[in-house]
């Protein structure tokens, strides 16, 4: 990264920062027109940062090696495969995963951003799910903090030398959970309730998702696994032009 | 691929179905509504009734909701692109993989 580009995303995260607080103070996808305006503003410029720094990321994957562009649009055609198989769940209804585990293993959080956005705006314009209203709030569970999650888990599980396959699944599961907390959580922010405010909203919100979420957590965990042990076998160059490494 | 992985993979991919399918089977007769529409239920039961302040762009264009079964051709073309590049990429590399060793093996 240049130090203009640095500067940048300095100058951004502040404005950000600024902006997120500033409407704090009064106050899986989210449905559309489901948030009050400020929340909808804030969690979008709360985006912001990343979705530059995942777009200089990417840019600059890109011009260091073209070939990378492959693995790239396969962790985006990932995100649209699994973020559309509506899965049925142990509480009797449906949900679907988020899919952007895969990427964030093999290109960082930030880099998966971009691509998690694309998907949502297709999704938010063509299928009136989730919303553009929403965009900002469902960009940062499902694009950025989902992905940090897998990331953190997945780097940490290497650090202590977990089994390889082992660690992608439990980033890839707890990650894809972790979006569904943060929905929550950005739902009752939103409504407090009467009684016990935030916090018992919050429960009362992941009462809905978390159940019904477990299980698909699982299986974007275990798909995510089969597709890493593909590339490994196939596309064994194309990881290490990417700087991804097997455990030591 | 190895065997061994070819069978994780194998493994892997049937019990993602298995724990897809068998709540279908487990609870018969359940609605299996989407839990976005849980979601706004849950907002409703807390805040009281609650009137969205903004429509979804396309059901503004189309004065209501999209159809049923279009919204499932609409889910259908994102999942076929997104098939589409994966099996296209892995296909590729399958290939390349294989006529890498072919050239080995001359």
């Amino acid at each position: 990264m240049t130090r203009k580009q640095k500067k940048l995303i300095a100058a951004i995260s502040v404005f950000s920062v600024f902006f997120g607080i500033y409407p704090a103070a009064n106050a899986m996808h989210i449905m559309e027109g489901y948030l009050p305006v400020s929340y909808c503003i804030a969690w979008g410029v709360l985006c912001l940062p990343f979705l530059v720094t995942g777009f200089m990321k990417i840019r600059r994957t890109l011009n260091e090696n073209r070939r990378a562009i492959t693995l790239l649009a396969m962790s985006g055609a990932f995100i649209f495969v699994i973020s559309s198989l509506k899965i049925p769940s142990v509480t009797g209804s449906c949900s679907h995963m988020t899919g952007t585990g895969f990427g964030a293993i093999l290109f960082g959080p930030c880099s998966v951003s971009i691509l998690g956005v694309i998907v949502l705006v297709f999704q938010a314009i063509l299928l009136a799910h989730g919303g553009l209203t929403t965009l900002g709030a469902n960009t940062f569970s499902m694009a950025i903090a989902g992905p940090f999650v897998t990331y953190g888990i997945y780097r940490l599980c290497q650090k202590c030398r977990v089994n390889h396959m082992v660690s992608v699944f439990l980033g890839a599961a707890l990650g894809d959970l972790f979006t569904y907390c943060v929905t929550s959580v950005q739902l009752s922010l939103a409504y407090p309730s009467e009684a016990g405010g935030i916090t018992a909203s919050t429960v009362k919100f992941l009462s809905v998702f978390a159940p019904t979420q477990i299980p698909l957590a699982v299986v974007e965990g275990l798909l995510t696994t089969a597709i890493v042990i593909c590339l490994e076998s196939f596309a064994k160059s194309e990881l290490n032009l990417i700087g991804y490494k097997k455990e030591a | 691929m190895e065997t061994k992985n070819k069978k994780i993979v194998i493994a892997l991919i049937i019990t993602s179905i298995l724990i897809a399918v068998i709540p279908l089977f487990a609870l018969k007769g359940a609605a299996f509504g989407g839990s976005d529409d849980a979601g706004s239920v849950m907002v409703e039961k807390i805040h009281g009734e609650y009137t969205p302040w903004f429509a979804p762009v396309l059901e503004t264009m189309l004065d209501g909701e999209l159809p049923g079964e279009v919204e499932s051709l609409i889910f259908c073309i994102q999942t076929g692109i997104g098939t589409g590049i994966l099996a296209f990429c892995l296909g590729r590399m399958y290939e390349r993989k294989k006529l890498s060793k072919e050239e080995e093996a001359l």
